[in-house]
C-alpha cells in the first residue's frame, strides 16, 4: 500500500540523506579496519629475530625461493600469522553474533561458557585420547555445541532469559575450566606453558595443519552468517517485533548458533580460547560503528586486530614472551569491568 | 530488589524448626563429620591398615604407611579449618548481601587474596607464614569491597546477577593479572601455584598453626553478627526501623568473612562454591535464623571440604585431584540450580 | 488504496505448554475499523493477538488472513499485509530514530537488495505521519515515553501494512500521552483505512476510540459488538468482576463506566443486587 498523501520531497531527501551518512561512516570504518588488520598481519610476518624487508616478505607469501626467509616466514611466520588472523576474525564474528542475538554484550560464548567447553574437551582430546588434528577439531565443535545446547537447556523455563542463560554460563564456564585444569593434572604433564594454551590460548606452535580446519570453517560458515545479518538485526528489537517483521525467529537463531559455534570452536581447537576476545570485539566495534548497521563484519576485523596486535606486543613488547591471550586477558577484563560499572550506572539492560 | 521472599527456601522459611529437630541434626553434622575425618585419615593413594593409623596417631612414623597417615593428619585437619571457615564466611556473606549466589570464589574474594599474596611473593619477597596471612586477608578485603561497589551501583542495589557478573569479571580480570605475574617468574612459580589451584595437599601443622588466630578472630565476629543478620534479611529500611545500624552491622559482619576467606585462601589457595553450597543446604537443615544457620555452615563446610579431599584422592589414584578443582565440579551444578531457581525478576 | 484484507479466527485455541488460554473462540475483525479487545488481567488477551499475528501457534483451530491460514503463509509475505507492535519492544543502545524505522522495511528486503529511494519514502512518510520527523537524528534511548511510542507506531507504518495490530499501545504513558497516541491510530484509520486491532487497558478510552469492541473473559468472548453494545453494566460485572454504573459520556456520546466500590457511593445498595 502508499501512503494516500505521498511524504514531501526534503522528509524523503531528509531521510536518504541521513542514511547515507550512517552508510559512509560503517564502510569508512570497515575500510580503516581492514587496511590496520592487514598493516598488523604483514607486521607480523616481517619482524622476529630476524627482520625481513617488506619485498621479501612479499615475495615467499606468493610462493617465491627466498633463502632464510622462506623457511622463517613461510615455515614458521605463516601459519602463526593466518592462525592469529583466522582466530581473531571467528571469535570476533562469533561473539558479535551472540551479543546481538541475546541482546546482551555479556552473552558472549566466552563469558557464557562455550568456548571453555571448546578448550575442554580439545584437551581431553590430545591427553586422554591422545587424537591429532582433524579429531580434535571434531570432538571440541561437537563439544561446543553440546555445550550451547545444555546452557540454552538449562536456562530454558518458560522461555530463555538472558540474565539466566549468562549466570548458567558463567557456572558451566566454571565447570569446564576445572575439567581443563583436571585433564592437565591428571596427565602428569602439568606444563606451566602448555596449560596456559588451552586456559587463556596461545599461538605458540602454529603449524599448518592445526591452521587448515579453522581456515575451513571459517571460509564455510562465516559467509552464512554475513547472509544472517538483517535477520539478526531485526532480532536486536526483541523476537515479537522481528517475528512481526517477517524474521523466522528459531529458524535465525538456530542458524547463527550452529554457525557461530562452529567458528568458534575449530579455531579454540587450533590456539585454545584466547581470553576476551569474543567478548571484546562486539563492543568496541560498536563503539567505533556507531548505531550505524549490522556490527558483523567490523566486530570480525577488530577481532583480527586484537590478536595479531597482542600476539606481537606479547612477543616482543615486553621482557618476557607472554602468550598472546595472557595479554587479551589483562587488557579486557578490566574492560568487562568498564563495562559493568557503565551498565549498572545507567541503570538498563546491556 | 531483593526481600525477604528471594530467601531461596521459603518453605522452610516459613516452617519454624523445633529444636529438637535441630540438635538432632547438629549430632547429625558432627557424626558424619567424625566419619569424614577418619576416612581422610585412613583413605589415600596408598592403602593402609588400622593398625598403622593407630600407631600413627600416636606418634609413630616408622613405616611408610606410618608416615603416610602421619602426613594425613594436618591435611586433615586444615581441610576441616578451611572448609569450616569458607562454609561460614558463605553464610555470612548471603546474609550480608541478602544474596543467594554471593560465595568467596563467586565474588572474585578469594582472587583478590591470591593476587595479593602473588604479588606480594613475587615483588615484595613475602616469606614468613604471618605476612603472607595479613597480605591475602588485605587482598580478600579489597576485593569484596571493589565488588560490592561495582555491582551494588545502578538500579535495585547489588542483585545477584550484577554481584555475580562484578564477582567473575573481577575474578577473571585477577587471574589475568596472576598469570601475567607468575609466568616470567619461573623462580617462584612452585612457590604460588597453590594460589591458582586450592588445595590442601602437603600441609603440615607448622603451616596450619600462624593462621589460626586469624580464623579465631573472624569466627568469633561472625557469629556475634548473626542476630544483625537476621535484621538485615528483612531489608534495610525494615531492619533500620527495628533499630540495627544497618551500615555498621553490614561491615562488621563483612569484616568477619573476610577474615574468615582471606586467611583460609592464604593456607590453602582459591576454593569456590564451599561457601555457596553450604548455607544453602543448611537453610533446608535448620531454617534461616542465622543463629543456628553460622554454625552449621561452619560444620557442613568441613564436612564438604573433607569429603572433596577424599574423593580427589580417590577418583585420580595414582595422583591426587587438588581440593579445588572437586569443589568447582560438585559447585558448579548446584550453583546453575540456584540460578534456576530464582525468578528472572530477581536476577 | 482501501483496507480490504480480512482477519479472522476459526475454532481458536491457545495454550501454554499445559495451561490452556483461549478455548474454541471465534472471531471476525471488521476491515477497516479499529477493534479494541479489552478484558481483566491474565484473561488472553496478549495471547489472541500475538495468535492472529503467528506468534503463537493454535493448539487447534486457525487464524485466518483473506481466507489463508496465517501459520501456514511465507513470514515476509505476511509481514507485508499485518504488522505488530509487541507490548514491551526493545530499542538497541543508542539506536536513531531513523534507523529504527527503517527496520520496519526488513520484510521488503531480500539477502543482497539494496535500500530504494521507495523505501526512503515509505520511512519519510511514516515520519511524517508520526510526527517525528524532527526527531530523526535522535537516538531513540532520549525520547520521552510518548514520543519513544510514535516512533515505535512510525516503524509499524514503514512497514505498510494494511493490518495493524498493537498490545497495549498505551501503557506506561500518562494520560495526554495516551489519547495522543490513539489520536494518532484514529487518523490512520481514518485516512488510509489501515485496519486496526489493539489490546487496552482502560475501558473508558476503549469504549471512546473503538468501533468495534471485543470483551474476553476467560478464554471465551463474553461480548462483541459496538461499545455502546458491549460496555453495558452486566458485562463489566461478569467480565471483571466489578459493580458499575455506565453512562452516556457526555463529550462523545460513547458509554462511560464509573466503578462503584464500597465506598464514597451515595447508593450502592440501590445499584448492586441487579442482575
Amino acid at each position: 500500500m502508499t501512503a494516500v498523501v505521498p511524504p514531501p520531497a526534503a522528509t524523503v531527501d531528509a531521510v536518504a540523506r541521513n542514511r547515507v551518512r550512517r552508510s559512509v561512516r560503517r564502510r569508512l570504518v570497515i575500510t580503516v579496519l581492514a587496511v590496520l588488520v592487514a598493516a598488523a598481519f604483514v607486521v607480523t610476518l616481517m619482524v622476529g629475530r630476524t627482520f625481513y624487508p617488506l619485498d621479501e616478505v612479499v615475495r615467499v607469501v606468493l610462493g617465491e625461493r627466498v633463502p632464510g626467509a622462506s623457511f622463517t616466514v613461510g615455515r614458521l611466520r605463516l601459519p602463526r600469522g593466518v592462525l592469529a588472523l583466522v582466530a581473531g576474525l571467528a571469535f570476533g564474528l562469533a561473539g558479535v553474533t551472540f551479543q546481538t542475538m541475546l541482546r546482551n554484550p555479556l552473552a558472549s560464548p566466552d563469558v557464557i561458557g562455550i568456548t571453555s567447553g571448546a578448550g575442554a574437551a580439545a584437551v581431553f582430546g590430545i591427553v586422554i585420547l591422545s587424537l591429532g588434528g582433524t579429531a580434535v577439531s571434531t570432538v571440541a565443535v561437537a563439544a561446543a555445541l553440546g555445550v550451547a545446547l545444555v546452557i540454552y537447556l538449562l536456562s530454558f523455563r518458560g522461555g530463555v532469559a538472558g540474565t539466566r542463560l549468562i549466570l548458567i554460563g558463567i557456572g558451566v564456564g566454571a565447570m569446564l575450566n576445572s575439567v581443563t585444569s583436571y585433564v592437565l593434572t591428571r596427565a602428569g604433564q602439568w606444563d606451566y606453558q602448555e596449560a596456559l594454551r588451552w586456559l587463556t590460548g596461545s599461538l605458540n606452535g602454529a603449524t599448518w595443519e592445526a591452521v587448515a580446519p579453522a581456515l575451513v570453517a571459517l571460509l564455510v560458515l562465516g559467509p552464512v552468517l554475513l547472509g544472517q545479518s538483517r535477520n539478526l538485526s531485526a532480532l536486536q528489537l526483541g523476537d515479537d517485533t522481528a517475528a512481526a517483521l517477517g524474521v523466522r525467529v528459531e529458524r535465525t537463531r538456530l542458524i547463527a548458533i550452529v554457525c557461530a559455534v562452529g567458528v568458534i570452536a575449530f579455531a579454540t581447537a587450533a590456539c585454545g580460547p584466547i581470553a576476551f576476545v569474543s567478548f571484546l570485539a562486539g563492543p568496541i566495534a560498536a563503539r567505533i560503528v556507531g548505531p550505524n548497521g549490522s556490527l558483523l563484519v567490523p566486530a570480525a576485523l577488530v577481532g583480527a586486530l586484537l590478536v595479531l596486535v597482542a600476539d606481537l606486543v606479547g612477543q616482543f613488547a615486553l621482557d618476557t614472551r607472554y602468550p598472546v591471550g595472557v595479554i587479551t586477558g589483562v587488557l579486557g577484563a578490566p574492560y568487562l569491568i568498564y563495562l559493568i560499572i557503565r551498565t549498572n550506572r545507567a541503570g538498563g539492560s546491556l | 530488589m531483593t526481600s525477604v521472599d528471594s530467601v531461596p527456601t521459603p518453605g522452610a522459611a516459613l516452617v519454624r524448626r523445633p529444636g529438637s529437630v535441630r540438635f538432632l541434626w547438629l549430632l547429625a553434622v558432627v557424626a558424619a563429620l567424625g566419619l569424614l575425618m577418619a576416612a581422610s585419615v585412613a583413605i589415600g593413594s596408598r592403602g593402609v591398615g588400622w593398625s598403622d593409623i593407630l600407631a600413627a596417631l600416636g606418634g609413630s612414623s616408622e613405616t611408610i604407611e606410618e608416615a603416610a597417615v602421619t602426613k594425613r593428619i594436618p591435611r586433615t585437619v586444615l581441610a576441616v579449618v578451611v572448609g569450616g571457615a569458607l562454609g561460614l564466611a558463605g553464610a555470612v556473606m548471603q546474609g550480608v548481601t541478602r544474596n543467594p549466589l554471593a560465595d568467596p570464589g563467586v565474588l572474585g574474594i578469594n582472587m583478590g587474596a591470591s593476587l595479593a599474596v602473588v604479588a606480594g611473593i613475587a615483588w615484595f619477597g613475602l616469606f614468613s607464614a604471618t605476612s603472607i596471612i595479613v597480605t591475602a586477608i588485605f587482598g580478600a578485603a579489597l576485593a569484596a569491597v571493589f565488588v560490592y561497589a561495582v555491582g551494588s551501583l545502578g538500579r535495585g542495589g547489588p542483585t545477584p546477577l550484577k554481584l555475580a557478573l562484578a564477582g567473575a569479571a573481577t575474578s577473571a580480570a585477577l587471574t589475568s593479572f596472576i598469570t601475567a605475574i607468575v609466568l616470567p617468574r619461573g623462580d617462584i612459580a612452585a612457590n604460588v601455584q597453590s594460589f591458582q589451584v586450592g588445595g590442601v595437599g602437603g600441609a603440615t601443622f607448622a603451616t596450619i598453626t600462624p593462621v589460626l588466630p586469624f580464623l579465631a578472630v573472624g569466627l568469633v565476629i561472625s557469629l556475634l553478627s548473626a542476630r544483625s543478620l537476621n535484621s538485615l534479611a528483612l531489608g534495610d529500611e525494615l531492619a533500620a526501623g527495628l533499630g540495627e545500624r544497618v551500615a555498621l552491622a553490614r561491615g562488621v559482619a563483612a569484616l568477619g568473612s573476610v577474615l574468615l576467606c582471606g586467611a583460609a585462601t592464604a593456607v590453602a589457595g582459591p576454593i569456590w562454591f564451599v561457601g555457596l553450597v553450604v548455607p544453602h543446604l543448611c537453610r533446608l537443615l535448620v531454617g534461616v535464623d542465622h543463629r543456628w544457620l553460622l554454625p552449621f555452615s561452619a560444620l557442613t563446610g568441613a564436612c564438604l571440604l573433607v569429603a572433596s579431599d577424599v574423593i580427589g584422592r580417590i577418583v585420580a589414584r595414582p595422583g591426587e585431584l587438588d581440593v579445588g578443582i572437586v569443589t568447582a565440579l560438585v559447585g558448579a551444578p548446584f550453583f546453575i540450580a540456584v540460578v534456576r531457581r530464582q525468578k528472572v525478576r530477581e536476577l | 488504496m482501501t483496507a480490504t484484507h480480512s482477519l479472522a479466527a476459526e475454532e481458536l485455541t491457545l495454550a501454554y505448554g499445559e495451561r490452556l488460554v483461549i478455548e474454541g473462540l471465534d472471531l471476525v475483525v471488521p476491515a477497516g475499523s479499529i477493534t479494541a479487545i479489552v478484558g481483566a488481567n491474565a484473561c488472553g488477551k496478549s495471547t489472541l493477538l500475538r495468535s492472529m499475528s503467528r506468534l503463537l501457534s493454535p493448539r487447534a483451530g486457525r487464524v485466518l488472513l483473506d481466507g489463508k491460514a496465517v501459520h501456514r503463509m511465507p513470514a515476509k509475505e505476511l509481514a507485508r499485509t499485518l504488522g505488530l507492535l509487541p507490548q514491551s519492544p526493545i530499542a538497541p543502545e543508542g539506536i536513531t530514530v531513523a534507523d529504527l524505522v527503517g527496520r520496519g522495511r526488513h520484510p521488503y528486503q531480500g539477502v543482497f537488495s539494496r535500500w530504494s529511494r521507495e523505501d526512503d519514502a515509505a520511512v519519510a512518510a511514516a515520519l511524517e505521519a508520526t510526527q517525528t520527523t524532527t526527531l530523526a537524528d535522535r537516538a531513540v534511548d532520549e525520547l520521552s515515553g510518548g514520543q519513544r511510542q510514535r516512533v515505535w507506531i512510525a516503524m509499524a507504518l514503514a512497514q505498510q501494512t494494511d493490518l495493524l495490530l498493537l498490545d497495549e499501545p498505551t501503557t506506561f504513558l500518562d494520560v495526554a500521552h495516551q489519547v495522543e497516541v490513539l489520536d494518532l491510530l484514529t487518523d490512520l484509520n481514518r485516512t488510509r483505512g489501515t485496519t486496526i486491532v489493539m489490546v487496552l487497558h482502560d475501558l473508558n478510552l476503549a469504549a471512546r476510540y473503538a468501533d468495534h469492541l471485543v470483551a474476553l473473559a476467560a478464554g471465551q468472548i463474553h461480548a462483541a459488538g459496538t461499545p455502546a453494545q458491549v460496555l453495558t453494566e452486566d458485562c463489566v460485572r461478569a467480565v471483571f468482576g466489578l459493580d458499575s454504573r455506565v453512562i452516556e459520556d457526555p463529550t462523545s456520546g460513547a458509554p462511560l463506566m464509573l466503578p462503584l466500590g464500597r465506598h464514597h457511593v451515595d447508593t450502592p445498595a440501590e445499584v448492586s443486587p441487579r442482575g
